[in-house]
């Protein structure tokens, strides 16, 4: 099986608020355009990123690495990171890793987008 | 009467009568010294003989014959055929009467009587004799040939080597006049093996001798595994080749099997070719090189080939494809690769050779030659594929659900889980127990092929799912079984996200997190993990462990 090709888009949703939506998997090969797009994000400095993986059906360790990357850095410049769209697996993985602890889980993007740690800075 | 000289006793290769000085009167009677007389099978005087029954005065004869002259000039006066069923068996020759009297008629009627009673015991004397000389010659052989057969049988291997993943087999059977076969393998420390094969012309002890001291200057040649092959034989070439007896060579394949990688280097001085069976079909493993002990100063060209699980190499002696069936056709290579890339193993390769010989030969074939074959296979999986149905799969209570092998290459754990999933399907497991099971194989599966297989495409890594009623089971097997095995430890995120420690590492964890147990077995060349999940009640994944 040909692994599925990754992607990411930035979307702008709320002044402060950039949201990625990412789409396939994530693993060593999304590497360079989660990088990318995460760039992309931070250029409009703001105070929340929002990480939508409602269009991911596959994350192994090395995507948890680079998550934990993307994470490392919006600590250093003040950006909360926010994830959404995670299914009932990738929630618990967030929980095991305790990623969760660092980067608040939503069910979808309305609900992450109309949650305090998206609007309280915004 | 005159005096009896004596009796021709062998007419083989050169019928030869024996005769006498013959005293004279006056003199002292002195002991008969016997001239032998040599006749020629082809000589007149034996067909006159034969047709000519009873004594014979020589003066009266007319032939040109070369033995009849020599016996007139040994002084032989009368000779008296001794002709048994048809054949001259000998000549009974006589001197002069003593009398210096012609000889009687009554005289030649007592030789003539004496003739024809003496030729049968003659006869039979010769019979009995060159019976007696057969039986010494024979035994001489059979002592020859049981000490070759003793020779070879004490220095061929007693035991195959144990590899695991691999299957090895030998046979060899000497013919009646034994052969120069050998066979040896090296077992080097690192875990690598030396495989010889090789042939010594000639046959009986001198070929066992040369073929001693082959096997001796191979194992001292090959350095515990640190000389190249080519370099091997080079080296033993140049030492067979002082010592070697005239006419006399050995024809060798020296290859090194590196086990881990299925990476077999070898080299070879003139010996048949080595078949291997591959996917798809057979090939030869050619490699050019002069026989030992030839001439000295060779070198040996080697090569390289990887057999990949499921693939077998034979090696094998001119006995085999030079044995002929009664027609008098040869076995030959066409056949040999013909069989060789319709094999499949149902039959071990050496037992579907010596069917075909024996086959091809016929009953009541005579070994020309000694027959040697070595079989090198690599299996094809740990645990072969079965299915639910297959009652022979099962282990207390486990029941195979699939088994399969994928390639080492970054991505190829998405493969696997799929194959997973459809293999649990009708289990009907929850969601979140089948969703657990996946990443964990996924992980446990780039562990295998990143630091098992290096994302070696020849070193696949091996799945198998089983399941009981209480629980499912699934064996990643990789070929890193030599390599340590890290502790899995409970990743330390604020150090992650500090920077402080690299953001990698968490497959160990996350697959101990999300099953049940986790048991890791290694042999020296497989490493196995194997992943148990509960199917009854919930697994609460944990964040330490």
């Amino acid at each position: 099986m040909p692994a599925r090709a990754f992607d990411a888009h930035v979307r702008q949703r709320q002044p402060r608020v950039a949201v990625i939506d990412l789409e396939g998997e994530i693993n060593a090969f999304a590497e360079a355009t989660l990088s990318a797009a995460y760039a992309e994000a931070e250029q409009h400095e703001p105070k929340a990123i929002l990480l939508n993986f409602s269009q991911v059906d596959y994350i192994n360790s090395t995507g948890i690495a680079l998550i934990v990357t993307l994470l490392a850095k919006a600590r250093k410049a003040h950006i909360n990171l926010l994830t959404c769209g995670l299914s009932e697996h990738y929630v618990e993985i967030f929980n095991i890793t305790r990623l969760a602890d660092f980067m608040s889980v939503y069910p979808d993007e309305a609900t992450a987008l109309s949650a305090p740690a998206a609007e309280a800075d915004a | 009467m005159a005096q009896l000289l004596d009796v021709i006793r062998q007419r083989m290769p050169r019928m030869r009568a024996q005769t006498a000085q013959i005293d004279k009167p006056t003199s002292r009677r002195v002991r008969p010294q016997p001239t032998p007389v040599d006749i020629a099978p082809d000589d007149p005087l034996v067909a006159y003989f034969l047709d000519t029954p009873g004594a014979v005065e020589l003066d009266r004869l007319k032939l040109d014959s070369p033995a009849l002259r020599e016996l007139k000039a040994a002084g032989v006066a009368i000779a008296v055929p001794l002709v048994s069923q048809g054949e001259l068996v000998g000549v009974l020759n006589l001197g002069p009467r003593m009398s210096q009297q012609d000889y009687s008629s009554d005289d030649r009627g007592l030789l003539n009587t004496l003739a024809s009673q003496a030729a049968p015991a003659v006869r039979v004397a010769q019979l009995v004799r060159q019976q007696q000389i057969e039986t010494r010659e024979r035994e001489r052989i059979e002592q020859e040939l049981r000490v070759a057969r003793l020779i070879q049988q004490t220095l061929l291997p007693k035991e195959l080597p144990e590899m695991p993943g691999w299957s090895l087999a030998a046979y060899y059977q000497p013919a009646r006049a034994v052969g120069g076969d050998f066979y040896d393998f090296l077992p080097f420390s690192d875990g690598r093996l030396g495989i010889v094969i090789g042939d010594v012309t000639d046959k009986g002890v001198p070929a066992a001798l040369v073929m001693a001291t082959t096997r001796s200057i191979l194992r001292t040649a090959a350095q515990e595994g640190q000389a190249a092959p080519g370099d091997v034989l080079a080296r033993a070439n140049d030492l067979l080749f002082p010592d070697i007896p005239p006419r006399m060579f050995v024809t060798c394949l020296y290859g090194i099997l590196n086990p881990h990688t299925g990476a077999l280097v070898y080299a070879n001085a003139g010996h048949d070719l080595p078949h291997q069976r591959q996917e798809g079909g057979a090939v030869e493993l050619r490699a050019t090189g002069m026989p030992l002990g030839l001439m000295p100063g060779m070198s040996y060209e080697e090569r390289e080939t990887i057999l990949a699980p499921g693939d077998s190499v034979l090696f094998y002696s001119d006995g085999l494809v030079e044995a002929h069936n009664p027609a008098g056709d040869m076995f030959g290579f066409p056949r040999l690769m013909t069989l060789m890339s319709d094999w499949t193993d149902s039959t071990p390769l050496i037992e579907r050779m010596l069917n075909e010989l024996a086959s091809f030969t016929g009953a009541g074939w005579e070994q020309e030659d000694d027959v040697t074959l070595v079989a090198l296979q690599r299996e094809k999986l740990a645990c072969a594929p079965v299915t639910l149905a297959d009652d022979e799969a099962s282990e207390d209570g486990w029941q195979s659900l699939t088994a399969f092998q994928t390639p080492s290459a970054p991505g190829n754990e998405r493969e696997v889980i799929a194959k997973l999933e459809s293999a649990l399907a009708p289990l009907n497991l929850p969601h979140k127990r089948v969703e657990q099971l996946k990443t964990a194989v996924a992980e446990a599966t780039m562990n295998a092929m990143e630091h098992g297989s290096h994302y070696e495409a020849d070193r696949p890594v091996d799945i198998l799912v089983r399941a009981n009623p209480a629980s499912v089971s699934v064996r990643i097997r990789d070929m890193g079984g030599d390599q340590e095995i890290p502790e899995a430890h409970t990743p330390d995120i604020e150090a992650k996200l500090a920077e402080l420690q690299t953001p990698r590492g968490w497959g160990l964890f996350l697959i101990k997190s999300l099953v049940d147990d986790m048991r890791v077995t290694s042999d020296g060349v497989y490493h196995t993990v194997e992943l148990i999940i509960n199917r009854e009640g919930e697994h609460h994944a944990s964040q330490s462990l």
